[in-house]
């Protein structure tokens, strides 16, 4: 298990790894935490001629407010996520969502960035961005333009990033104070993806839901952000009738591929299941 | 492909080698170091018997290039024992309480369980189980291995033993 030859690139700033990035041809690939790519370059899936590895710029690192907005740097690792006590507070979803992602070894190493830039189906942060309503900061030789989550994910590994490109931070809007909100996950063991997984962040006021927002993890193409079924949920005391058909809307836009996890049909029931679960304690979380 | 100098510090020891890039780090330590405790197990990412501690992390050597490694500071599973050969708590503890059969996954168990140690010096024992999630015993004994970290922690900050439900 031997990776294909490669000429490495350590640039020292965004500036930098850009211009090495537009320079070096189409053969090319940056590197964060190099979990998802070491293991496809291993198996020759991935052989790049040229590797720029992205973690000797400061600039992509820590975690800060904007105003309403707290951005995260691209190469902030899922271990860096979940031991912030202010992420904890803010925008407690994201640690609920890091801790559920791999195991200790590769927390550590692996980041948020590499996470939602890398358009796999079965990364957990993609449908947590996108029920989150965060953008992503991307950066090229031409300069910065920001991409809603929502609108990022085209296919699997295919994302509106374009060439020469590099995602330099999230920018998460925070939810209101007092929302609930819930990560739900089914895995076979530790380490695996998603059979399904269901991302809640909702908010209540006089015991009715007065937003939210519902993601899908794994069970598409793309990470799903379920619309229709949050606008279901919208206005209820999240009863047992409103919940269904929220659920049967969610599970309508679901198109999972049947596999090791599961047939097709029960990964859609399962995403179903979680997002029953992620509603339930999202709501107790909100206080009703 | 051209080979790049990297310098490290491993086991307190200060190297400098030449490496191609797409060298792994635990080829590296290896190969070129001769340092044969980190094992080669899965290649996947999964087992975590190729663990060191890198910079105060838990690192997979098996997914990372030596040369991302420049710099940093290492400690394998021979870097634990003490100069005088004095072993270290852990590894005391993993033969007084057989934490291990086969013995293949005990260097990254060992390594793991020193830095979660160094995060959270008295785990419960979900804690250690959930701890060490990223290393795997196909002899399945979870059991003892669990029994050793905590008597390892128990040791190092001087409280009573207290032994996991069987």
């Amino acid at each position: 298990m031997i990776p294909a030859s490669f000429a490495y690139h350590r640039p020292s700033s965004i500036k930098e790894a850009v211009t090495l990035l537009g320079s070096l041809g189409d053969d090319v690939r940056t590197i964060a935490g190099g979990h998802s790519l070491i293991p496809m370059m291993k198996l020759r899936l991935a052989s790049p001629a040229h590797l720029i590895d992205l973690a000797g710029i400061a600039d992509l690192k820590g975690i800060r407010e904007d105003g309403e907005d707290v951005i995260i740097g691209a190469m902030t690792t899922q271990h860096e996520v979940i031991a912030s006590d202010f992420l904890a507070k803010k925008i407690p979803i994201l640690s609920e969502t890091s801790i559920v992602i791999a195991d200790p070894q590769v927390r550590y190493v692996g980041t948020i960035g590499g996470n939602v830039a890398n358009g796999d189906p079965g990364n957990d942060m993609p449908a947590v961005m996108m029920c989150l309503n965060a953008t992503y900061h991307a950066v090229g030789e031409s300069g910065e333009r920001r991409i809603s989550a929502r609108e990022f994910y085209q296919g699997a590994y295919v994302t509106a990033l374009k060439p020469g490109e590099i995602v330099t931070a999230i920018r998460v809007p925070v939810p209101a104070a007092g929302h609930g909100h819930a990560y739900e996950k089914l895995k076979r063991k530790v380490g695996d993806y998603a059979t399904a997984a269901a991302a809640v962040v909702l908010t209540a006021s006089g015991g009715k839901v007065a937003s939210c927002s519902i993601g899908l993890t794994n069970v598409a193409e793309t990470p799903l952000w379920a619309e229709e079924a949050s606008k279901i949920v919208i206005g209820s005391a999240l009863d047992a009738a409103t919940v269904k058909k929220a659920i049967t809307a969610a599970e309508a836009i679901t198109s999972p591929a049947s596999d090791g996890r599961g047939p097709a049909a029960y990964r859609t029931k399962m995403a179903g299941v979680m997002l029953t679960r992620a509603l339930d304690r999202a709501k107790a979380r909100a206080g009703f | 492909m051209a080979k790049s100098q990297i310098s490290m510090t491993v086991n307190g020891k200060k190297v400098e080698e030449l490496v191609e890039p797409r060298t792994l780090l635990v080829h590296f330590l290896r190969e070129q170091l001769h340092l044969t405790g980190p094992h080669i197990g899965c290649e996947t990412s999964h087992c975590g018997a190729c663990t060191v501690d890198l910079d105060g992390k838990s690192v997979k050597s098996c997914t990372m290039f030596a040369v991302q490694a420049n710099g940093t500071d290492i400690r394998t599973i021979e870097g634990m024992a003490a100069a005088d050969g004095t072993l270290h708590a852990l590894q005391d503890a993993f033969r007084e309480m057989h934490g291990l059969q086969c013995g293949f996954c005990t260097p990254g168990m060992i390594v793991r369980a020193y830095r979660l140690l160094q995060e959270n010096k008295n785990p419960t024992e979900e804690e250690i189980r959930f701890g060490i999630s990223g290393n795997l015993c196909r002899c399945t004994g979870y059991q003892n291995i669990v029994k050793a970290i905590q008597y390892a922690a128990a040791k190092l900050s001087g409280a009573p033993f207290q032994e996991a439900a069987e």
